[in-house]
């Protein structure tokens, strides 16, 4: 069965990517959705056995590679973990699958579009179901690929391009450390299957040993080199450049890979190797450091971006940001628990934004928009449902995985936690801010779009609608329905081994224990937010503008997203540009080439042009030079063979 | 494992069979010439079938020499010994296999001089073959050096505008390695008494000498890898050559380096090879960095992939150097895998050579409009070049990681910021060529690769991708040999640190 829920979406890629043309594009999409969604209902099948039935285990596929003590299989690794993962990646892509038959429908490369869906679904599966850190670096990568290939997939565009270029190269940059720590565990532990490195893992607790020419924490060292890849692929804090531009992208794709699942990535892989993060303290206060600034600063950021879309990749990367807080302050549970939720509304945020950007023919800016309520009243209530849960209105699936996670941020009662519960807590009244000034902007309000364009404007649809309708029933009970499971009394048994905590570690229970304030506090501000945005937009829609006139400096700021982008290419791209051509004209042509082949020919040239001097053509200048040349071989011998003898 | 007949020397000589076929060939009208082209196609098919069987009896259990031929050559001194092992078992495989590749590259893109040429190919198969199969070491500097001359020919009579530079540098950069290398053996045979490959292999040298030969050999051997400084040659060359010179050049020729690095300079010379591997570690950071860097500023395609393949190298020679059997095992791989790859992306290269006759990347530009096939491919190889997983160039590049990170870790930490340099060269060659608007006039009317280009791309997409999800049979192949490689050096260290020990008593 698990065999069928991976492979079946490769299949389907591959004969939509091959014989798309002759299949034609339809049958493309319905084929690679029915294979999708067939590992999904699969996918949910595991989910109850594995969680509720507890059937885990180990399903071997077939070797990879293996040489001198390093030896690697293709397998699965079946528990919890995994099968929430499955259950994630397969719903939401299926989803998206069948949302993708109506938004692309006029595109001329569909078959191309659905082989790179599936592609990915399958790279996803398989870093997800892994069982040892090089099929997870395999899916890694491969999910990078996919991205790659689908930010890119209106290669005409020079900024899809860019972006797509871009979003592999940051990726690189994380997965650097992220190899880093493969061979490193290899060092220490002689393996990179994760059974023996976990059941060796607290034997190597406190020791040291030498990296980088100092003594430094083995521990320590691993998870925060893991950890530089799950920044990369997370799009957190410093390493967060790609994520708005991928969304140049078709939106089927942010939504399912940049804001469900390949972003979540990381916050898997701390997950599934909580039994190293968890002895490594070090290591999980810069988690927690980590995801409390990227919560935090990319919230910032979206409070002032124009863009539908941008707006809602900045806040995937603080709700990211989120999960990254849990993991560190060792909720690992919780953390996960985010991540489900957060799968269904971003997804559905991201959907229902590409639903807008349909009716209104490929207009993205929010300036440009406004008054759609009337013209898309479903989109506009689906979307709202997502506002919901995502700001964490009571009940709905936000309302108990982020409280969760500020509540779990304070009672950690570390500095490093402290910092995160203040900036998350912030970020949750800049999340009520932004997603519903997102809103206003949209659907309330006067239309700012020209007559023709609002005229022209429809409701999509079914095919797109019903995957929406399904997400948005995700988005309200998700968090009700499985909260029990994931984070509450049956959690336990649910996660069984999946997930390790120490023994010192009663996040969980502690996290029902916080100061009632504290439990409030989340939802004061998302009142907050919300309080504000309807002032700046509805009641007072002059407020904006004259802020922005007012604290210019700031606005410009973060409108430019604090230059990250400037300041990267003024400190790699350009420098190593410069540098490649100056090691190249200098270092190849001039040194190397000059003291070299070219300098010796040089060289050459010069002697024979003496020697022509010398050919004088007097025999008695050539009997000369004989004889010296004689006297001097008769004199080298006799001295040579004397000192011989 | 043997045969009841001489395979090695079919395989070796064979093609020079083939070349002697189409010497015969009279006239120089249409039919001599389609004639030369089958005969050669012929050939090296053939060969490459023959070659098959070393590889379906190879006893992957040993780590001794197989289907060893041995006859008497220049009164008893010297003799004819061939054979081959783990190590250089591929080897040959993949000369056999890139041959047929070439000739049909070439099919169309000669049309001066076409029997010379094949001729040219056919010798410099034997020649490469011969390398990979000596086992004394005479012989094996006959085909080592002997090989320069027909790639020089090939890059002087067929090359492009600047061909007698780059032949020029060529030859005087791989001159002085041999010159040195030769001194090397005579010193090895008046130390030894021999020049028998196995029985060296059993010989202690003594250490001092052994700095003066392992240098002696680097000068050779880090010319063909070639290692950074002396790597300038190699994109010259690749720019002048045909196409089938540079698939040959690169997939073939720069892998002699690396062999005669684990044929000799290792197990015969451990000690200088535990003294300066220091050397060759910086050496191969300084190429991995370097060169992908200068990769960067490139404008002609074909200098853009031949410097990806100088840092290529650099993992390979830090891998072996390694001693580890990751490290080693890896180096192997990249090698191989180098072989198909950059071979892979120099035909891409040739496919657009051929209908646009520049190698300017800033005369293309959004080829996938008109290009799919050969975007896909095109695709694959880069893919692989910049080590994805899943394709042939990871695992190379990984293992050789691996074995670095357990030797020295600012080597591995330092290497690994290649595969970041290596995506951003290789996408972004990527992107100027194959994506964005196709706008350019020129390239309206470019179609995509016929079934010719197609039959011989088809392989290469194939294998690269097999040997990036399954490769065991090259590692299993590989692993005995190397094992005896890595516990022959460490017993020697051994032996030497406790004469050393026993001395200072």
């Amino acid at each position: 069965m698990y065999s069928a829920i991976v492979f079946l979406p490769l299949l389907a890629a591959l004969a939509a990517g091959f014989f798309g043309r002759r299949l034609g594009a339809r049958a493309s999409g319905i084929l690679t959705s029915a294979a999708v969604l067939l590992a999904a209902l699969l996918s949910w099948v595991a989910f109850y056995q594995v969680g509720i039935g507890g059937q885990t285990g180990r399903v071997e596929v077939a070797p990879w590679l293996v040489s001198g003590e390093l030896a690697v299989s293709w397998a699965f690794r079946i528990d919890t973990l995994t099968a929430v993962m499955l259950v994630v990646v397969n719903t939401v892509s299926s989803l998206v699958h069948i949302y993708s038959i109506g938004y692309m429908e006029h595109d001329p490369h569909q078959p191309r579009f659905f082989a790179y869906l599936s592609l990915f679904t399958f790279a996803m599966l398989m870093l997800v179901t892994s069982d040892n850190l090089l099929q997870m670096f395999f899916g890694w990568e491969g999910v990078g690929l996919a991205s790659y290939l689908l930010i890119g997939f209106w290669y005409r565009k020079p900024e899809a391009n860019a972006a797509a270029m871009k979003a592999f190269l940051v990726n690189r940059v994380g997965d650097f450390g992220f190899a880093l720590g493969i061979f490193a565990i290899f060092f220490v532990f002689g393996s990179i299957q994760f059974e023996t490195i976990f059941a060796a893992a607290p034997g190597q607790a406190g020791k040291t040993f030498m990296f980088l020419g100092s003594e430094a924490d083995v521990l320590t060292v691993i998870c925060l080199l893991l950890f530089m890849g799950a920044m990369g692929k997370s799009a957190q804090f410093l390493l967060h450049t790609w994520l708005p531009d991928a969304m140049e992208g078709p939106t089927p794709v942010s939504a399912l890979i940049h804001a469900a699942t390949m972003v979540t990535a990381g916050v898997f892989m701390v997950a599934r190797l909580s039994p190293l993060f968890e002895l490594s303290n070090t290591a999980l206060a810069f988690v927690t450091l980590v995801g409390a600034t990227t919560a935090f600063f990319a919230a910032t950021i979206g409070l002032v971006q124009n863009d539908i879309k941008r707006v809602v990749a900045y806040s995937t990367c603080s709700q990211l940001g989120y999960m990254f807080v849990a993991m560190g302050v060792g909720a690992y549970s919780i953390g996960i628990f985010h991540l489900f939720t957060h799968a269904f509304f971003k997804a559905l945020l991201f959907l229902g934004s590409g639903s807008v950007i349909h009716a209104l023919h490929d207009e993205q800016d929010l300036r440009k928009m406004g008054g759609l309520r009337k013209v898309i009243p479903t989109t506009w209530i689906l979307m709202l449902i997502g506002t919901l849960a995502l700001t964490g209105f009571p009940l709905t699936a936000g309302f108990y995985s982020k409280d969760a996670i500020i509540e779990a941020a304070f009672a950690a009662h570390t500095g490093v936690a402290t910092y995160a519960f203040i900036l998350t807590v912030s970020a949750a009244l800049m999340t009520a801010f932004y997603s519903w000034r997102l809103i206003f902007l949209a659907f309330h309000g006067k239309p700012r779009a020209s007559k023709k364009a609002m005229n022209a404007a429809h409701e999509s649809p079914p095919v797109m609608l019903v995957p929406l309708i399904v997400l948005a029933v995700g988005s309200l009970a998700a968090g009700y329905f499985f909260k029990d499971l994931f984070i509450g009394a049956g959690a336990d048994a649910f996660w069984g081994t999946a997930l390790f905590t120490g023994p010192d570690n009663h996040m969980l229970e502690a996290i029902h224990h916080v100061p009632w304030a504290v439990a409030a506090a989340p939802v004061i501000m998302m009142a907050l937010g919300f309080a504000t945005a309807w002032i700046f937009y509805i009641a007072v829609p002059e407020t904006p503008s004259l802020i922005a006139r007012t604290f210019e400096p700031i606005y410009m700021f973060l409108l430019n997203k604090w230059y990250f982008d400037e300041l990267y290419d003024f400190l790699f791209v350009k420098p190593a540009m410069r540098l490649g051509r100056i090691l190249w004209k200098v270092g190849d042509g001039t040194v190397i080439d000059g003291l070299g082949p070219d300098g010796v020919a040089a060289r050459v040239i010069d002697v024979t042009n003496r020697v022509v001097r010398i050919q004088t053509g007097y025999v008695y200048h050539y009997a000369f030079a004989m004889l010296i040349g004689v006297a001097l071989l008769i004199t080298y011998f006799m001295f040579a063979g004397g000192l011989a003898r | 494992m043997s045969l009841d007949w001489p395979i090695i020397s079919a395989v070796t000589f064979l093609p020079l069979l083939g070349a002697l076929f189409i010497f015969g060939i009279r006239g120089n009208d249409e039919i001599a010439v389609r004639n030369a082209r089958y005969v050669a196609l012929w050939t090296t098919v053939i060969t490459f079938l023959v070659s098959l069987f070393l590889w379906f009896e190879f006893d992957a259990s040993s780590a001794q020499f197989q289907f060893v031929e041995k006859h008497d050559w220049l009164s008893g001194t010297i003799s004819y010994h061939v054979g081959v092992d783990g190590i250089s078992m591929l080897f040959v495989i993949l000369t056999t296999f890139l041959m047929p590749l070439c000739i049909l590259a070439s099919w169309e893109a000669i049309t001066e001089r076409v029997k010379e040429y094949m001729i040219a190919f056919l010798v410099l198969e034997t020649l490469m073959i011969g390398v990979f199969c000596a086992l004394d070491l005479v012989v094996f500097y006959l085909f080592f050096e002997g090989g320069l001359i027909p790639m020089f020919l090939i890059i002087g009579v067929w090359g492009g505008a600047r061909r007698v530079y780059a032949s020029f540098k060529f030859f005087l950069y791989t001159l002085l390695g041999s010159v040195l290398m030769l001194l090397a053996i005579m010193a090895m045979y008046w130390d030894a008494g021999t020049t028998d490959i196995p029985t060296l292999l059993a010989h202690t040298f003594p250490a001092t000498m052994q700095s003066w030969l392992w240098f002696a050999f680097l000068a050779s051997f880090a010319v063909k890898m070639p290692m950074w400084p002396v790597h300038t040659w190699l994109p010259d060359a690749h720019v002048e050559a045909p196409t089938a010179g540079s698939v040959i050049l690169a997939g073939i020729l720069l892998k002699m380096g690396g062999y005669g690095f684990l044929r000799f300079s290792i197990p015969m010379f451990p000690l200088a090879t535990d003294q300066f591997a220091p050397l060759i570690f910086a050496l191969s950071v300084i190429a991995i960095i370097y060169t992908s860097l200068v990769a960067l500023a490139q404008e002609d395609v074909k200098k853009l992939i031949a410097y990806s393949s100088v840092a290529h190298m650099g993992f390979v020679t830090m891998g072996l150097f390694t001693l580890t059997a990751q490290g080693v095992q890896g180096g192997i791989f990249q090698m191989l895998s180098h072989g198909i790859v950059s071979a892979a992306l120099f035909l891409c290269v040739g496919v657009v050579y051929d209908r646009m006759h520049t190698r300017e990347i800033a005369a293309y530009g959004g080829l996938v409009e008109r290009m799919p096939i050969y975007a896909f491919c095109f695709m694959v190889f880069t893919l692989a070049n910049v080590g994805l997983p899943g394709t042939s160039g990871f695992v190379g590049e990984f293992l050789t990681l691996v074995g670095a990170f357990r030797v020295n870790t600012w080597v591995a930490f330092l290497a690994t910021t290649g595969v970041v340099l290596s995506a951003a060269y290789a996408l972004w060659l990527y992107r100027r060529m194959i994506f964005g608007k196709l706008e350019k006039p020129s390239l309206q009317a470019i179609a995509d690769m016929n079934p010719r280009e197609i039959a011989i791309m088809a392989p290469l997409v194939i294998l690269t991708i097999l040997f990036g999800f399954y490769p065991m049979p090259v590692l299993d192949v590989t692993a005995q040999s190397v094992e005896a490689l890595i516990s022959n050096y460490q017993s020697a260290l051994a032996a030497a640190e406790q004469a050393g020990v026993a001395l200072a008593r």
